[in-house]
């Protein structure tokens, strides 16, 4: 309150002083302002027709803001049209000047026309400025039942450097209670609108204080600091990470929090927190989730159609005046929805600002991560930010991927406009990670190989190493006798069924011609065993094999002359018609012999290719 | 070699620990395994120095070590025997010796008997838990006893022992595991074994010639007596498959060693317990069935009993899944709208959630080794309001936070463990008598309850304006009526409860309005507080 009054009281003072300096060559001859407070971000649209009543052409404009104002000043756009008639009206480019001789509670920025205006000539001009942390709750502390207070304060004239013919304020309240008002003449208030005006020739500097208390119990979300991360991946994917810390801006709660006023009257009980955040995504955004640090939130809901996607999300708890949260937010789009390619360059064009709803964020960080190999880094951002570059290391990263980090202070809705990044890469960089992969295991199996058929013994002639030949040259020859030893086995079970053969069809002929080829067999083996044998025996590592494979050989030949014994007798008894009793009778102790033996050489043989 | 070191090396690295320290050498329950550490090694060193001595100079070094090692021994078994019997419990940890005498920890120390996995067992938990192998592990005892090894001796003891434990505590349901697993995997094998061998020898007895010929007849024979009895076939089979394994192992012992009385007989007796073709195909096809239901049971018992997160609970009905998410709930919000430095109070079982999902200090947690801590809040649990008050500000409590089931019908809440609050903080203040808490030796809080009870606070926290929520005051978890159902809160206030009211986390009021009222009364004249009321005055400047 006493802000306003002192600043009133010594721009009138000074109003006198600076009038002889401005320009008076301009003329504000309507000034039609429109102030929004229905949410936490206040929005003034000021449309103003300017006359040029002196003879020289006027290229700049000024428009003047009181300091506490534009301190939270968020964002000014000015669009100017020249001509009676409102027609395509262009965007005009605004900087901070510092006249001389103005008073230092204002600050002024110059919106500089595109032509200058020439005399008698009159322009357009509409300016959208933003502001936030403009409305003060008061009380500062609420309890849960009571609505949320906000106080407004601004001037009931327009603050221009000019002098202003015709000149209204309407300020539009969210509706609800309006604790109370300035008052003046013509004042006005119907149903949720505040009317002041119209007001006639104001001169230049007038400041006429209006101060609005009303209850506004939209939400108050502020997001404390919210980090932005975008990875790009030319696998196809744009992956948007945003970490938020929100807290509720508003009037803070004192004393109890009872849910069961807030179950069970939820509109009276409770009016001032807010539950549900809502977000815009792009269109196609994928693999959406939400959580925090302590896992994966459960509330929240998602619709999607062909032009956007909207995520409602639900804080783990509802937020009163003063309380916060953190949570993550994050989803993957489509690469080729947001990265393009112009003259051999690259570049990403994507929103800067969170996709929530009416949120300000008082400190965003926006960190476009480009792949590995990324070179010419460059942004174009509609508005100035701070930005600086880091790397980050992800899997398989040598070099690190290049991270464009911009920092600004006060986002709001407003600022949700495209930025562009540009940057050179080579498709031929995607294959390197996979490469170094395959190179890897490539490497690997390589060594692997090689390891296994190196010899990586120190000395070649200690004893231990010539032992360890050794045993291994016994090791291959006693697996050359065993296969000999199986073709032999092979050979009995082949006199065995000539056998049954001769009981089935009384064939002797054939029978004896397999027991010549059997033979034949024996004796070739025989020799193919000898050369085997002496190596063996000869090998000092074989000192624990040699009894075996001796006992086995001397196993083995008698068993074969017992089967060739037991065939020829079979054979004979056959050629002779004895009956098949007597022949039993004949062969059964044999037959029992020749099992015997047959499970030593079995057993012999079992033992040798444990070894 | 390997295990000395393993011994050596795990002793010393558990000493490091620091709540175990040398309870690992210095308590009993590790005497006994000490003991056979040091024989294990004894045994060894004496079979080396045989190695190296004469066999008289050994015997002389024999007698000599013998004496002066006895000695040794004596005093060494001597000096322990003192110390053990010098503590009260002959130095055994109140958790072993509820092990010993499963009434001991009801008796004298609750903080043990309240944990819910130290209860003993239920039929059903083990049934979940093993289920298929209840049944094989019976075969598998019977197998292991037929060639009674030293081998599977060991196997039979270490499970007679580990369901004693488990029988004991629930928790050692994790030593019973690995016994159950080894002995109905040994009955499995045998099973398969039995059945696949009597597959394999059906086949050459169709074609076979002279010499074993006369063998077959017997063998059917004996197949078709066990045909009669396919139905229980199973153990039967077993027990034949382990006679054939004994016979069979005993033959390639003898064939190895090259004896060879009698090599024929073997085979003879094989094929004795050969069984018909069908009947075991069935019998395979039984088995495979069986692991293959076991598989479904333990993949469905990983996802459904043993991953469920306590923490987020859930329940079905008519209109999909609900989630309980309330413990995160209110960690969320103790993490972000509470100083970093805020103390919070609740019962041990919350402890370490609320120390990692909300990063605050709490009093007690889960690691109970200080037993007085716990008595502390559980006697201020079971106080009245004022007396509650004044021990949570001596601990520098800010938050205090109870579970409540009442609303929703979740059982396992504050109001269920109190007793166990009751009993632990009585344990070590005898103010606190569990006999006020209870009617009749019924623990109740509806109308019957004790005034004690019903003025705890516990109870005032719990259901403080729980009876405004349906005018009656109905609590689900308990499904009766409560006792107490509107009353005032004096020392604390609400400052968060959740969604389904399973969390309440209350803020101690501070102790400067009392200290004020009392100040404003001696200086009710002073130029202070009339400044001091004129700044309170002027509320509101803009009206």
């Amino acid at each position: 309150m006493a802000t306003p009054l002192r600043l009133a009281a010594l721009l009138l003072v000074l109003v006198a002083a600076f009038a002889s300096a401005a320009r008076a060559d301009l003329v504000v001859s309507r000034a039609d302002r429109k102030v929004d407070l229905t949410s936490h971000i206040v929005r003034v649209l000021t449309s103003l027709k300017v006359e040029n009543a002196g003879s020289e052409p006027v290229s700049k404009v000024l428009l003047a803001f009181p300091n506490i104002q534009a301190k939270n000043l968020a964002a000014i756009r000015a669009f100017g049209t020249e001509g009676k008639v409102k027609g395509l009206s262009s965007v005009l480019p605004i900087e901070v000047v510092e006249p001389s001789g103005v008073p230092p509670e204002l600050t002024f920025f110059s919106a500089s026309l595109h032509k200058p205006l020439q005399k008698g000539k009159i322009l357009h001009l509409d300016v959208l400025t933003v502001f936030t942390h403009f409305l003060q709750p008061f009380p500062e502390e609420i309890t849960q039942a009571d609505s949320q207070l906000v106080v407004f304060q601004d001037s009931s004239h327009y603050l221009s450097p000019y002098p202003v013919k015709v000149q209204t304020l309407s300020i539009r309240l969210p509706g609800g209670r309006v604790e109370s008002y300035t008052k003046y003449g013509n004042t006005k208030l119907v149903d949720s609108e505040l009317k002041y005006g119209p007001y006639e020739d104001v001169p230049p500097f007038s400041y006429n204080p209006i101060i609005v208390h009303f209850e506004n119990n939209n939400p108050f979300a502020v997001a404390k600091e919210l980090i932005r991360e975008i990875e790009i991946s030319h696998w196809g994917n744009v992956q948007i990470t945003e970490h938020y810390n929100i807290v509720h801006g508003g009037a803070r709660l004192k004393g109890e929090f009872s849910r069961l006023d807030y179950q069970s009257r939820p509109y009276a009980r409770g009016v001032s927190s807010f539950r549900h955040l809502i977000a815009r995504l792009p269109a196609r955004a994928h693999s959406i989730y939400y959580r925090d640090e302590i896992g994966n939130i459960s509330t929240s809901h998602l619709w999607s159609d062909s032009k956007k996607t909207q995520l409602e999300i639900e804080p783990r708890f509802p937020l009163f005046g003063g309380w916060q949260t953190t949570f993550t937010i994050g989803y993957g789009l489509p690469l080729q929805d947001f990265v393009f390619s112009a003259d051999g360059k690259r570049f990403l064009n994507i929103t800067f600002g969170s996709p929530m709803e009416e949120i300000l964020i008082e400190k965003l960080i926006v960190k476009v991560v480009l792949p590995e190999g990324s070179k010419d880094i460059d942004v174009s951002a509609p508005f100035p930010t701070n930005q600086w570059q880091e790397v980050k290391y992800s899997h398989l990263d040598i070099a690190g991927r290049p991270v464009l980090v911009l920092e600004k202070p006060d986002v709001i809705p407003e600022h949700n406009l495209h930025f562009q990044v540009y940057y050179k890469f080579n498709n031929i960089s995607l294959l390197i990670e996979p490469m170094m992969l395959i190179t890897g295991f490539f490497l690997l199996f390589v060594a692997c190989i090689a390891y296994m058929h190196t010899d990586m013994s120190i000395s070649k002639n200690s004893p231990s190493y010539l032992a360890k030949l050794q045993w291994d040259e016994v090791q291959a020859t006693v697996q050359q006798i065993q296969g000999i030893f199986h073709q032999c086995l092979a050979v009995h079970d082949k006199l065995e069924t000539s056998l049954h053969d001769l009981s089935r069809t009384g064939d002797a002929k054939s029978c004896k011609a397999a027991r010549k080829a059997a033979d034949a067999q024996f004796k070739e083996l025989a020799k193919e065993l000898k050369p085997l044998l002496l190596s063996v025996q000869s090998s000092p590592q074989s000192y624990q094999i040699w009894p075996k494979l001796d006992d086995l050989v001397a196993k083995e030949r008698e068993l074969q002359d017992k089967l060739m014994a037991r065939h020829a007798t079979v054979v004979d008894s056959v050629e002779k018609k004895q009956r098949g009793q007597d022949i039993e009778n004949r062969i059964s102790s044999q037959q029992q012999k020749i099992a015997a033996l047959r499970q030593e050489v079995e057993s012999l043989l079992e033992y040798l290719s444990e070894i | 070699m390997i295990s000395t070191m393993q011994v050596v090396l795990g002793t010393l690295l558990a000493a490091l620990v620091p709540v175990v320290g040398f309870n690992a050498v210095l308590t009993s329950e590790h005497f006994a395994s000490f003991l056979v550490f040091i024989i294990l090694h004894v045994v060894a060193l004496v079979y080396y120095i045989k190695g190296l001595l004469t066999p008289r100079l050994f015997k002389v070094a024999m007698t000599f070590v013998l004496t002066v090692g006895l000695a040794l021994c004596l005093a060494v078994v001597a000096i322990l025997a003192a110390l053990v019997a010098s503590s009260p419990t002959k130095g055994w940890s109140g958790r072993s010796l509820s092990l010993l005498d499963p009434t001991y920890a009801s008796k004298y120390i609750p903080i043990i008997a309240s944990v819910s996995e130290h209860q003993p067992p239920t039929w059903p938990s083990y049934f979940m838990a093993i289920n298929v192998l209840a049944f094989l592990v019976p075969a598998g005892i019977i197998s292991c006893f037929l060639p009674l090894s030293d081998a599977s001796s060991f196997l039979v003891l270490y499970l007679v022992t580990s369901v004693y434990f488990s029988g004991v505590m629930v928790r050692l349901m994790l030593v019973l595991a690995p016994a159950v697993c080894i002995l109905s995997g040994i009955a499995l094998s045998e099973a398969f074994n039995v059945l696949t061998r009597s597959m394999k020898f059906q086949r050459p007895i169709s074609d076979d010639t002279l010499p074993t010929a006369g063998d077959s007849t017997p063998g059917s024979s004996s197949t078709a007596t066990i045909t009669t009895s396919t139905k229980n076939a199973n153990i039967k089979k077993e027990k034949m498959g382990t006679i054939s394994k004994e016979r069979s192992s005993k033959k390639s012992r003898k064939e190895t060693e090259l004896v060879g009385s009698s090599p024929v007989r073997p085979e003879k007796e094989e094929k004795l317990c050969v069984l018909p073709s069908e009947a075991s195909a069935m019998g395979i096809l039984f088995l495979i069935m069986l692991c293959g239901l076991y598989v479904i049971h333990c993949v469905w018992a990983a996802a459904e009993a043993y991953s469920a997160p306590s923490i987020v609970l859930t329940s079905r009905s008519h209109d999909g899944l609900h989630v309980y998410d309330d413990f995160r709930e209110s960690y969320a919000w103790l993490r972000h709208n509470t100083e970093v430095d805020d103390k919070v109070a609740s019962w041990w079982d919350y402890g370490y959630q609320t120390t990692a999902m909300a990063n605050r200090t709490v009093i007690v947690d889960n690691n109970t080794w200080n037993n007085t801590h716990i008595a502390t809040v559980g006697t201020a649990m079971s106080s009245p309001e004022k007396g509650a008050w004044e021990i949570f500000n001596s601990l520098d409590v800010k938050y205090v936070l109870v579970v409540f089931g009442g609303l929703i019908g979740y059982p396992s809440d504050d109001i269920n463990k109190f007793l166990w609050m009751v009993r632990i903080g009585g344990g070590e203040f005898p103010h606190i008598k569990e006999q006020d808490y209870l009617r009749d030796g019924n623990y109740r809080v509806d109308a019957q309850g004790t005034p004690t009870m019903l003025n705890c606070l516990m109870y005032k926290l719990c259901y403080y304006r729980f009876a405004e929520t349906d005018g009656k005051g109905f609590d689900r978890a308990r499904r009766y009526e409560i006792g107490r159902k509107h009353f005032k809160l004096t020392h604390f206030e609400e400052v968060f409860t959740t969604q389904h009211w399973m969390v309440r986390i209350y803020k101690l009021k501070p102790q400067k309005n009392r200290v004020r009222g009392k100040l404003k009364l001696k200086l009710k004249s002073s130029s202070k507080t009339s400044l001091m009321r004129k700044g309170a005055g002027k509320k509101n400047p803009w009206q």
